[in-house]
């Protein structure tokens, strides 16, 4: 970005913000936004407070323990669809609906079935994250070159080293959709929470709420924007290797 | 030049009758989906030690044939022996070498070329290091820690050859090994093959639609014809033994015999 002719660093647009926000909120119309000053100093508060911490420890047991569900169901649903046309014909369309469908507004029918706690969570992150999955999976095993199967054939392959190849082959495609599972999940955690509202940072959220603490409850959000964007960078990390890795194969 | 037209089955053959013939095919029929006839009653046989040439337009049932003998496609009708014996699926007397090379793009080149004896269940050691002498056969040494992606389409190709000859199989089935590399590396290649022909002893089927590697390369030239595929003529190139590369391309015999195939197989062209 240039003003004036002058070249700004990568932050500063950020600062204006943060400058704008600091005036609204020492003017004190709005209860909602108090100065940014001060959400820094509830920054420390919030990051030393026991809650957070047992927060932060339920996020991240809900998050992994549901992509992994997901990522086990997600692969073979994908390799099903992809290896056995019938089976695409019965899921595909039930997979595609939601993978686009609002799941938020199924979060309430996962509390009635399994509860106010971290099982709704956890399925919440495997609802978000698993149809992603499936599908990339899907397109990678469908996408194998037929002559790399007849290699394995003609050779004498077992079909467990056939379904190695095949794994192999797929992978690039696999490890996308993997990627995107990973984000949705983060998505999925958060809402899961909020919506449970009696655990994590759902309840953190609901304590600074209803106890009219604004500076901590946006010292929260800033949080976890942080948290999900330094871990987006991460996952992105992760792909240019795969990108490469796809590029290398043709 | 000795002709014969395999139609006329009745007909003294001009061409001899392999004495010792390792694959015969027997009748053999293929329809795909109840409606295309890719092949049609085919009969033939391969002598062992010679490499046989399937010669024809595109679209003549020549991968088919040959996928039909590799033991990954299953005959119509008919029945493939190879050595006697009924084809049922692929085995370990027979290796491919494919088109597209079909190599898999996340192993290097030595774990390529070592793949069929893996399958094999070869000991690491002992197949790693076939591996290695066969990729130095075909003029890779020093490219063993490469990955595919990061050679040419003829070296990729060697590849795929190292890895059929490293079986030790009897019979190399090679589907238009050729066509997927340029023109300079394909003239180096077929050179290659026939000097590979004198070291190891092997019978090799070799699919192509190129006429000039076909008359160059074979003892014998099985030309198909299409819709339904059927054999159309049997040849038997006599090219000199022991010519260098550049007089044969000069040789009265080789360009002859290239006119007289390029003649019989231009009305299915048109
Ligand atoms: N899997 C398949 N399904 C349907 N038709 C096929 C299939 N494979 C080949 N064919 C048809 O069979 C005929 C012979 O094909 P092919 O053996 O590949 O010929 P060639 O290798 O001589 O070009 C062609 O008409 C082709 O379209
Ligand atoms: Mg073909």
């Amino acid at each position: 970005m240039t003003l004036f002719g002058y070249r700004l660093p990568m932050m500063s647009s950020l600062i204006v913000w943060v400058i704008l926000w600091e005036i609204i909120g020492r003017l004190e119309l709005l209860l909602l936004f108090p100065p940014f000053s001060e959400v820094i100093l509830a920054l420390g508060d919030v990051l030393t407070s026991s809650s957070f911490a047992e927060a932060m420890r339920i996020t991240a047991i809900s998050y992994v323990a549901g992509l992994a569900i997901a990522l086990v169901v997600g692969i073979a649903l994908g390799f099903l669809m992809g290896l056995v046309p019938t089976a695409d014909k019965m899921l595909n369309m039930w997979v595609n609906t939601f993978l686009s469908a609002p799941l938020s507004a199924l979060v309430p029918v996962f509390m009635i079935l399994f509860g106010l706690g971290t099982p709704t969570v956890i399925v919440t992150v495997f609802m978000f994250a698993v149809w992603i999955i499936a599908l990339d999976t899907r397109a990678g095993v469908q996408n194998i070159s037929p002559s790399l199967i007849e290699m394995s054939r003609s050779f004498g392959a077992s079909r467990f080293e056939r379904f190695k190849i095949t794994l192999f082959a797929a992978l690039p495609e696999i490890l996308a959709g993997v990627r995107l599972g990973m984000i949705r999940g983060v998505k999925g955690v958060v809402i899961g929470q909020l919506l449970v509202s009696i655990i994590g940072v759902g309840a953190l959220f609901s304590l600074y709420q209803q106890n009219f603490l604004m500076a901590h409850f946006w010292a929260l959000v800033l949080l976890l924007f942080t948290l999900a964007l330094t871990f987006a960078e991460i996952v992105a990390r992760f792909e240019k290797r795969i990108e490469y890795y796809a590029g290398a194969r043709s | 030049m000795t002709v014969a037209l395999a139609a006329d089955n009745t007909a003294e053959r001009s061409v001899p009758k392999p004495t010792n013939p390792i694959i015969e095919v027997r009748n053999v029929s293929k329809v795909y989906g109840g409606a295309v006839h890719a092949l049609d009653k085919i009969n033939l046989s391969f002598e062992t030690g010679h490499l046989t040439s399937l010669l024809g337009p595109s679209g003549c049932g020549k991968t088919t044939l040959l996928k039909i003998v590799a033991g990954l496609l299953q005959p119509t009708d008919g029945e493939i022996l190879v050595k006697g014996k009924k084809v049922t699926g692929p085995g370990p007397e027979r290796a491919f070498v494919f088109q597209d090379f079909a190599l898999m793009p996340w192993a290097s080149v030595l774990q390529n070329a070592a793949f069929g004896l893996k399958m094999q269940g070869v000991g690491k050691a002992e197949r790693l290091e076939k591996a290695r002498h066969y990729i130095g056969e075909v003029g890779l040494a020093g490219f063993e820690e490469k990955y595919p992606h990061e050679l040419s389409g003829g070296m990729r190709q060697r590849v795929g050859l190292a890895r059929a000859l490293a079986v030790d199989a009897d019979v190399l089935l090679m589907d238009e090994p050729f066509s997927a590399v340029d023109e300079q590396t394909r003239r180096k290649f077929q050179e290659d093959l026939i000097r590979l022909r004198e070291v190891e002893n092997k019978t090799f089927l070799f699919v192509t639609h190129s006429i000039e590697e076909a008359v160059y390369v074979s003892d014998r030239i099985v030309m198909l014809s299409p819709r339904p595929g059927r054999i159309s003529e049997i040849i038997d190139p006599d090219i000199p033994d022991g010519i260098s590369p550049d007089e044969l391309r000069r040789n009265g015999t080789y360009l002859d015999t290239v006119e007289e195939i390029w003649r019989s197989i231009r009305k299915y062209v048109e």
